[in-house]
């Protein structure tokens, strides 16, 4: 409600008001909570910010299904702390989107009915350990190329919480790739299941990026805002430059006939992702969209009984407080 | 900053290992600590404690796994996986002291993956499943207040590793114990369904009890701290018939085979591979 009638306000807002927005942009400036910001400037942060934080916690249950299952007790204690992250990354990003006014409550509830998305990529199932390397190789070197660019951000609140998510997120590519580094030294058995979840995953992961630039509708508002700082094939370039000589290192093949070094540009060529896919994923016919959606919605109602009695208790217990102002409160 | 060189930093590839969480980036968990056991040390004994002990967190933390994007607010997604993390961090350390002490020499993997359901020496409360949240919260309030008051002696062991083990555990038990207090006070003040369904946790986890006290002698602080946190939630410790038998034996519920099963599935379906 208070984004809301924020909005209506900043639609009549004096024009020095936004003038002075434009030039704290234009300066490099961070916009902070209590500026005035355009209603469309707020919205899209708070869309954006908002599948941000789903993706986080969508993207704990692939591989948070392997932490029962991990070979060793290390990888077990590095996949267990690796999906904890997400779950603090999910909350950061929630609580910066709540300083736009939005509600914590309110953005699960529209996770769970389909409102609002998150990434494709967490759409995809996860078949074997080896998926767990693949996923912090690909997906969160994907994920740090995007986001780095974003910890200047105009946005304050936004672009501090990415600094720690990013400097988490370059922790979580170098374990996957290490677990990935290991495997291939193993038996070939455990090469072939690296290979194949890199076939697996390497196109959802260039997918990660966002539609080709002549098809992103809300791309260019957002750069000229500094809410993005690059292109979404700028950073798919800078990915697949930055992934060619760790696969070289790590001894697999990317799954991409028309993958090569263009001495001239000084950057690889590469195929095109299958776009209609993504927007297969995107709209909500992935190979997994419903099973993701549908975790997450059993344990937020499964657990509203748990957030009624905390909060009926901190009722209660104000309510003794008010009564013996003298005494001491109970324990808890 | 130029965020390029920000890129530049996070992407290119490094050399170091810094650990980035507890347990997490090295290979052997007592690595640099002599491992000489002390003259007149029972070996046998102390391997029994060290393997005992490992279970009951090995098997915890694999129950507090299992609530990963199950549990019912983020805040405790974050904190059943420190807890988790922990025990699995203890875990970890009384294996590789087992093998240290055993004289077999085998690894913290060999004795959490490659040993059978009738070879665990965990209580049987650590197996049960998690039930619902109440389940959950009631079971961690009883076996940190055990392993908190057990650490707690454990500290002056003649065995200088295992004390040494014991005095991490028990900041690490303190928060553990705190976070189940609370959640029982909160659940059984909170509406009347929490209050009913905490009432029901501790009625299913009062027949488990016997079984910790068997071996130590800490059950009148144990039993101290359960009395003060259920009586501040309104709800009291039934007093019931223990369950006959005990784990510690490696007499298991019905629930332990399964749930090894799961945990072992991977390393025993590549015995000879490197992870």
């Amino acid at each position: 409600m208070a984004a809301i009638h924020a909005d209506a306000s900043a639609d009549r807002a004096e024009p020095e008001l936004r003038e002075h927005f434009e030039a704290t942009i234009a300066r490099d400036q961070r916009i902070e909570p209590r500026d005035w910001m355009p209603g469309g400037y707020r919205r899209t942060l708070v869309r954006q910010i908002a599948q941000h934080a789903h993706s986080e916690i969508i993207g704990m249950q692939p591989e948070g299904e392997w932490i029962t299952r991990a070979p060793s007790l290390r990888r077990k204690a590095i996949l267990f702390a690796k999906v904890q992250d997400e779950a603090g990354h999910g909350l950061y990003l929630y609580s910066a989107a709540e300083t736009l006014g939005a509600d914590r409550s309110d953005l699960t509830n529209r996770l769970i009915e389909g409102r609002q998305k998150y990434s494709s990529i967490f759409n995809y199932p996860t078949l074997s350990f080896a998926d767990v390397g693949v996923i912090g190789w690909f997906v969160d070197g994907a994920a740090i190329c995007n986001q780095v660019p974003l910890c200047r951000s105009s946005y304050g609140p936004y672009a501090r919480a990415m600094v720690r998510i990013c400097k988490e997120e370059s922790f979580h590519q170098r374990q996957g790739y290490e677990l990935l580094l290991t495997m291939m030294r193993g038996t070939d058995e455990q090469r072939a299941m690296v290979q194949d979840a890199v076939d697996r995953w390497w196109w959802p992961s260039l997918m990660m990026f966002g539609p080709p630039d002549d098809a992103s509708p809300n791309s260019a508002q957002s750069m000229a805002w500094k809410i993005k700082r690059h292109s979404n094939d700028e950073l798919r370039q800078r990915f697949v430059d930055m992934t060619v000589p760790q696969a070289e290192k790590l001894g697999v093949t990317l799954p991409d006939p028309d993958l090569r070094w263009n001495e001239e540009r000084g950057r690889h060529d590469f195929g095109t992702p299958d776009w209609a896919e993504l927007k297969r994923v995107i709209t909500g016919d992935g190979p997994c969209n419903d099973q993701r959606t549908e975790r997450r919605r059993t344990a937020h109602e499964e657990g509203a009984w748990v957030r009624e009695a905390a909060t009926a208790h901190a009722a209660k217990q104000a309510a003794r407080t008010r009564r013996t102002p003298t005494q001491k409160g109970a324990v808890a | 900053m130029s965020d390029d060189h920000l890129y530049m930093t996070l992407a290119e590839g490094h050399d170091d290992d810094t650990r980035w969480a507890y347990g997490t980036g090295f290979e052997d968990p007592l690595h640099g600590v002599d491992g000489a056991v002390p003259d007149g040390i029972d070996t046998g004994e102390l391997t029994a404690v060290c393997v005992a002990l490992a279970d009951d967190a090995l098997v915890l933390a694999q129950r507090l796994a299992e609530w990963t994007t199950r549990a019912p607010e983020l805040e405790e997604e974050v904190a059943l996986a420190n807890i988790g993390l922990d025990l699995l961090g203890q875990a970890r350390l009384l294996y590789s002291r087992a093998g240290q002490v055993d004289g077999t020499g085998r690894d913290e993997d060999a004795y959490a993956y490659f040993r059978d359901a009738d070879d665990f020496r965990n209580v049987r409360l650590a197996e049960l499943p998690n039930g619902d949240f109440a389940f959950s919260v009631a079971r961690l309030l009883v076996l940190s207040a055990w392993r908190l008051a057990h650490f707690e002696r454990l500290t002056a062991s003649d065995d200088p590793v295992l004390a040494a083990i014991a005095a991490k555990g028990v900041k690490e038990l303190s928060y553990h114990r705190q976070y189940a207090a609370e959640w029982v006070v909160r659940l059984g003040d909170g509406t009347a369904e929490s209050h009913h369904r905490m009432r029901d946790a501790l009625e299913q986890v009062a027949p488990y009890l016997d079984e910790l006290f068997t071996a130590y002698d800490v059950q009148d602080e144990v039993e101290a701290v359960l009395k003060q946190v259920t009586e501040t939630a309104g709800v009291p410790l039934p007093v019931c018939r223990p369950q006959p038998g005990s784990g510690r034996a490696g007499n298991h519920t019905e629930h332990l085979a399964p749930l090894l099963a799961e945990l072992q599935s991977v390393a025993r379906a590549h015995p000879e591979a490197t992870w």
